[in-house]
């Protein structure tokens, strides 16, 4: 089980989250050509090690965050709010 | 290669059963070859056999970086089927299972193939009219396929739970063909038959670099030195992405995700079929290996990873499956589980394709289909390299469908790799 720590609501395990992927894709402008939007749904760093990753708390505050976690390990480096207006909140809150 | 028959076995039967040859050599690693195939799990041993077979091919290498079928070959639940709908998905799975259906004889080896048809319960109107859509489309392709009414499948599996269930069984979608296979004499089959044809199966040999020019590859640094091609093959599914990379090739559409597979003790003979089960977002499918384990396997991770283990909510999940239709199965005990790393796909289909690189070819995306997909696999990928030119039937399998919006996605289920389950 992989224990993430919602910012909001505290450690919690995964099988609260739901996946969402990879947190460092960079969807083009609209008018973009359709090999970039290509590139962007479709093709993955699919990176062996750390990688920025979204994580929906579906089971909980329903928040959707901003993990830094090791595909080899499972470790977790950092976790935040993706929405850096909510991460403002939820720094007041701890 | 002393080949199996009755009349060797009783040769050899004076000698104690001591007397058969190796079933593949240890060779040192030649400079340089003809074909090098990345990757020693069922898919690239079946390319170097047909290569060696069907397409005359000499000087031919398997590289694998620890022993042949100690990856995924050797971690899945060996589900043979071919139910599938899609163009080019059918014919490709179709073609996998008749091969299968002739497999130990064309190897002279038993891969203990056994036709026990993959029966797959359905629990409500809808998901009836669904399957009945699916299997349609395989008796006009010249599949076969049926449906059970709730009395043929109590008459035929009679321990399963037709009393009680949250879901009440209404009947099943039934491939008669279908079935499974041992896994191990597969791989052993195939690294027996190759080498029998002169290919050289390089164990411990793992790629730690690719050298390359503008639009080919010159040759792989590996763990037992450097080796030249003039073409090279990748069927390393799992970590496709590393390699992919390590040749400077950027991003491909999949994502690395793992799958658990689960064996309990033996028992008794109980369930002589392959059972699948899948409602409410479970995913279940059990058979009998033939030394009495109940082998079974639900859902993925749900999260991307490399690490070849799983998470326990999964172990639950599927004792959950298996309690829902099998209750008899309760005091059962669990002997081992484990996970292997897939290639899952952005359509939930798989690449047999050319690559950017000039002698460079891809066998990748296996998702959850890998086993029983492995002797197509080598076929078609062997006719590739060979021939230069996808045959007919992969010719859209390749990383070029997305943008072109023909992605051969058999679930609807979108671009996202862990919902291709």
């Amino acid at each position: 089980m992989i224990r993430i720590k919602c910012p909001y609501c505290g450690e919690r395990d995964h099988s609260e989250f739901t996946y969402g992927g990879d947190a460092s894709i960079k969807y083009p402008a609209l008018d973009a050509p359709a090999s970039e939007w290509t590139k962007a749904i479709f093709f993955r760093e699919n990176i062996r090690g750390m990688q920025k990753e979204t994580w929906h708390h579906t089971n909980g505050c329903r928040l959707w965050l901003e993990v830094e976690r090791s595909t080899i390990t499972h470790e977790i480096k950092s976790v935040k709010a993706c929405h850096p207006q909510i991460e403002k909140i939820t720094k007041n809150k701890s | 290669m002393t080949r199996f028959n009755a009349w060797n076995v009783f040769k050899n039967g004076f000698t104690g059963q001591k007397s058969w040859d190796r079933q593949w050599r240890d060779p040192v690693p030649k400079k340089e070859y003809d074909i090098i195939i990345v990757g020693g799990g069922l898919h690239g041993l079946a390319t170097a056999y047909y290569l060696a077979k069907n397409h005359n091919k000499k000087n031919i290498a398997v590289l694998e970086k620890g022993w042949i079928g100690g990856g995924n070959a050797g971690r899945n639940t060996t589900i043979v089927r071919s139910n599938y709908m899609m163009p080019g998905n059918h014919e490709f799975y179709e073609h996998s299972l008749k091969l299968w259906e002739d497999l130990s004889h064309d190897l002279n080896y038993n891969v203990m193939f056994s036709q026990r048809a993959h029966v797959s319960l359905f629990h409500s109107p809808g998901a009836r009219d669904g399957a009945a859509r699916r299997y349609n489309i395989m008796r006009l392709h010249g599949t076969d396929a049926e449906i059970w009414d709730l009395d043929t499948l109590k008459k035929n599996i009679p321990h399963l739970n037709y009393d009680d269930a949250r879901f009440p069984i209404m009947g099943a979608a039934v491939q008669r063909r279908a079935g499974n296979a041992r896994h191990d004499s597969a791989v052993w089959g195939f690294a027996r038959a190759a080498d029998s044809l002169g290919v050289d199966i390089l164990q411990n040999c793992e790629v730690t670099g690719v050298k390359r020019s503008q639009n080919n590859i010159e040759s792989l640094e590996t763990s037992r030195g450097t080796l030249k091609a003039k073409k090279i093959g990748f069927a390393v599914a799992g970590h496709t992405s590393v390699l992919w990379q390590m040749a400077g090739l950027g991003n491909l559409p999949i994502e690395s995700h793992k799958l658990q597979a689960f064996v309990t003790e033996s028992i008794k003979p109980l369930l002589d079929h392959v059972v699948v089960y899948g409602v409410g977002g479970a995913h279940f499918y059990i058979s009998q290996s033939d030394k009495g384990s109940m082998v079974f396997g639900g859902d993925l991770d749900w999260y991307k990873s490399y690490a070849q283990r799983g998470n326990l909510p999964i172990v639950q999940d599927c004792a959950e499956a298996a309690m829902a239709i099998m209750p008899c199965l309760g005091r059962i005990r669990l002997l081992r589980h484990w996970a292997g790393v897939m290639d899952m796909s952005m359509d939930g289909s798989f690449f047999i394709c050319k690559t950017p690189l000039s002698n460079l070819y891809l066998n990748a995306g296996w998702n959850y289909g890998g086993f029983k997909a492995s002797p197509a696999s080598g076929w078609y990928f062997a006719d590739l390299i060979a021939n230069e030119q996808p045959h007919k039937h992969i010719q859209n399998h390749n990383l070029e469908r997305f943008e072109k919006g023909i992605n051969i996605d058999e679930r609807g289920a979108g671009p996202d790799p862990k919902l291709h389950g």
